[in-house]
């Protein structure tokens, strides 16, 4: 049974992934990072169980936390060359 | 009792799973990046919660437990936060959601 939410979480991965290649605006792309970066989280808590390895679940809790500080630097990043008057895509 | 706390982490898995993979669909179906958030925030809540719930119930009460606990914490402090950033951060600059009926022709934006 953890193989089908393993299964599950690589397949929203992937259309995460291809929604931030396709993304008409940056935006777009961020929020497919930030989701990317959730199920990373998911699918290291999983496979800590899967391979009953519970080590694992220390790297998902600091990929929580460096996830949402990296989607927070982008933010500002774009704020700031937007408030230079570049144009971002 | 071991068979139904079993049972039950395995249906909360599932819908868990499932809850997962329809938040991925929505964020490549839905026409624009509002509605695309709407989607990705289904997965980091409903999801989120469901699928460490049945892993929590798998692991009993051990130093695992606590830290899926901590995990479920921090993703539930931070996802609302960063999807609220980044919708007034769009907002900001200049992109409108739409309103009103969104007419057929006009869906594949």
């Amino acid at each position: 049974m953890y193989y089908a939410v393993t299964i599950a979480t690589l397949v929203t991965m992937a259309l995460a992934l291809v929604r931030a290649l396709l993304g008409p605006t940056i935006y777009d792309r961020l929020l497919a990072a930030n989701m990317f970066g959730t199920k990373t989280v998911l699918f290291l808590s999983v496979v800590a169980f899967l391979y009953g390895r519970p080590d694992f679940l220390d790297l998902a809790l600091v990929y929580a936390l460096i996830n949402f500080i990296g989607v927070i630097a982008v933010l500002e990043f774009i704020r700031e060359r937007e408030d230079s008057g570049e144009k971002l895509s | 009792m071991t068979i139904f706390i079993d049972t039950l982490s395995w249906i909360l898995l599932t819908a868990g799973g499932l809850f997962v993979f329809i938040g991925g669909l929505g964020a490549i179906r839905m026409p624009n990046l509002y509605t695309r958030m709407h989607a990705a925030s289904l997965t980091d809540t409903m999801g989120v919660v469901l699928v460490l719930g049945g892993i929590m119930l798998q692991a009993g009460l051990t130093l695992a437990t606590i830290k899926l606990a901590a995990i479920l914490l921090f993703l539930l402090l931070t996802s609302p936060t960063a999807s609220n950033a980044l919708a007034s951060a769009a907002i900001l600059s200049g992109l409108q959601p739409k309103e009103g009926p969104v007419k057929p022709r006009e869906k594949a934006e």
